[in-house]
């Protein structure tokens, strides 16, 4: 085990590594986003996610639906490194006809479940799929990352609210809780409290987890896989820009990309 | 729960739609608390394990459509016209923009809605919807023309909107004729030479009258149902601007961005002959019974008979 969380934790290096020359490729994006969650899609890709590479439509597949699309490095990261996308797909982020668009989006880019860019919209899409699963008598889970800030939309509530009524028990959420929102902290621009004990207060299972300590993120992603009995809500507490020392906790790096200098700096410290 | 009624409001027509549908196992219905006015309470009523009830949340019932559809399921989603447009957004977003193959219907739409006041009259949900590209816009006119109109959608390659009306108004159709309906082909009801009158929904019937009584005048009147305002059928405006040279467009919506809006878009981009539009002119219903409300807005025969005589006095003169 220990062996393998090293693997995963060089992976997620490695992923890191893309999100920053890519985003520095294209002059633009969202690293600080992307850093706060490739722990968490590193683990559950790595250990939990039901996902066939060489065949990223399989119907029976489990879905992630990254409902924070703006964290699309991320994404498009971990595809590359699980041999989906290529290097040039990456370096193509953002540009005209390139499968890697600014959003993540299901029609440009194959292993991609969701077309995101809307906050607030991915849990609903997530308890649609998870319907359909149950109604298919199938084992398919249903993974879904939102933001923290992102929760602020009331949308996330709706569906939490006709998840447990429905009793969508193979949905999972997974929140990347950095604290930060694009304009500031959270604490500034609208603060929401104990995300986890609102999802409670739905009739969710909630566990909150480190969300940069991969043994402790595989863990709990294997305890949310064996159990079938309802909803499960995942607060993973991270760092936004979490491996980049000067984009750690800065709201400054939500929405911008690193420039030469920085990347250069990025790099030595991910090497 | 009332059964299905002999006929005439659309949204009857719609509920009957979804009973013939549900042979395909997977065709579901999403509901926000309207069933009963949408009238998929016939579908739940007998295929509760395939009905969701999304409670009084529309922007979720959007994108759990969405999620369903993207798991191979036809998800027919429900309910009042306006309050679709809650979630307009989840709708482009959610559903339009990757093409997800949902079939949204709004009912209760228009003017015609009645006493329950100026909230719950959409009258620009065709315009908006029209708007979003790779969205199916439909208005039928009566139950049996709503209830074809629905059950083609199943082969339908896109999502679409379905605008359906509250209250009964006289059958266009018959059990026969309805069979000719198809989506994006423009039924003509009558045929004249001297202008077309070019009508959705409810205000079809009043097309008829209209024309009926401009006939005693001496003026020739072609009728068309336009239940599909997107895409628009292009081939018979075509004919129709060749055959008759002026327009009449009318809709119980706004004349902004609908079914007149449509076609004053077509013609001055390929034939600009006169347009007059019959329709709610840049402003709220309020609070009535139909027909007395139907007047003030001016959705009556006679502003039907004023714009066609107006249309062709414009042709004449040109």
């Amino acid at each position: 085990m220990g062996d393998r969380i090293a693997e995963l934790e060089e992976m997620a290096r490695l992923c890191r590594i893309d999100i920053v020359e890519m985003t520095n490729a294209a002059g633009a994006g969202h690293p600080g986003g992307s850093l706060s969650a490739i722990d968490s899609i590193v683990a559950l890709y790595g250990t939990s996610l039901r996902f066939d590479t060489t065949n990223p439509s399989w119907e029976d597949r489990d879905r992630f639906i990254m409902s924070k699309g703006h964290a699309s490095p991320a994404v498009y990261a971990i595809l590359h490194q699980m041999g989906v996308l290529e290097e040039h797909d990456l370096l193509g982020f953002r540009t005209l006809g390139s499968v890697c668009q600014g959003h993540v989006d299901m029609n440009w880019t194959d292993g991609v479940d969701f077309s995101a860019g809307s906050l607030g919209m991915g849990l609903s899409f997530g308890l649609g799929c998870a319907l359909s699963a149950k109604m298919d008598s199938s084992e398919r889970r249903i993974w879904v990352m939102i933001g923290d800030g992102e929760a602020q939309e009331g949308q996330v509530w709706e569906a939490a609210m006709a998840a447990s009524f429905h009793n969508a028990s193979k949905l999972r959420v997974i929140v990347d809780r950095n604290g930060i929102q694009n304009d500031d902290f959270m604490e500034v621009q609208m603060e929401i409290g104990d995300i986890g004990a609102k999802f409670a207060s739905f009739g969710w299972s909630v566990r909150e987890v480190d969300g940069h300590d991969m043994s402790a993120l595989v863990e709990v992603f294997q305890w949310a896989n064996a159990d079938d009995s309802g909803p499960i809500a995942i607060i993973a507490n991270t760092t936004k820009g979490k491996g980049v020392s000067f984009m750690e906790d800065n709201p400054s790096f939500h929405g911008k990309a690193p420039n030469n200098e920085e990347l250069a700096q990025a790099l030595e410290e991910l090497s | 729960m009332s059964s299905p009624s002999d006929g005439g409001a659309s949204r009857d027509g719609y509920g009957k739609a979804l009973l013939r549908l549900a042979e395909d196992q997977r065709v579901v219905v999403l509901e926000a608390d309207l069933g009963k006015s949408t009238k998929s309470c016939y579908f739940r009523e007998q295929f509760p394990e395939r009905t969701f009830s999304l409670g009084i949340a529309e922007q979720n019932m959007m994108l759990v459509a969405a999620g369903m559809s993207s798991s191979g399921k036809i998800p027919f989603a429900s309910t009042f016209a306006i309050f679709t447009e809650r979630a307009f957004e989840q709708v482009r977003n959610g559903i339009a923009r990757p093409g997800l193959k949902v079939h949204i219907c709004g009912s209760h739409g228009g003017i015609h809605t009645g006493s329950d006041g100026s909230s719950a009259q959409s009258i620009e949900d065709i315009a908006v919807y029209r708007s979003i590209p790779k969205m199916t816009v439909i208005h039928p006119c009566d139950d049996l023309s709503a209830e074809e109109l629905t059950v083609q959608l199943l082969d339908l390659q896109g999502p679409s909107y379905t605008r359906t009306a509250r209250n009964k108004v006289p059958r266009i159709y018959d059990h026969e004729s309805k069979l000719e309906l198809k989506i994006g082909v423009g039924s003509v009801l009558e045929e004249g030479e001297d202008v077309a009158i070019i009508a959705c929904g409810v205000m079809v019937e009043r097309a008829r009258e209209a024309a009926s009584s401009l006939s005693e005048e001496g003026i020739l009147c072609t009728v068309v149902d336009m239940h599909t305002i997107k895409p628009l059928d292009e081939g018979l405006l075509a004919r129709l601007a060749e055959h008759c040279g002026c327009f009449v467009s009318v809709e119980d919506h706004s004349i902004i961005g609908g079914l007149g809006g449509a076609l004053a878009e077509w013609l001055s981009t390929n034939n600009p002959i006169p347009l007059e539009m019959v329709g709610v002119r840049d402003r709220f219903g309020e609070s009535g019974e139909t027909t007395e409300l139907m007047e003030k807005i001016g959705l009556t025969r006679e502003a039907i008979c004023e714009a066609a005589r107006k249309s062709v006095n414009r042709k004449n003169a040109a």
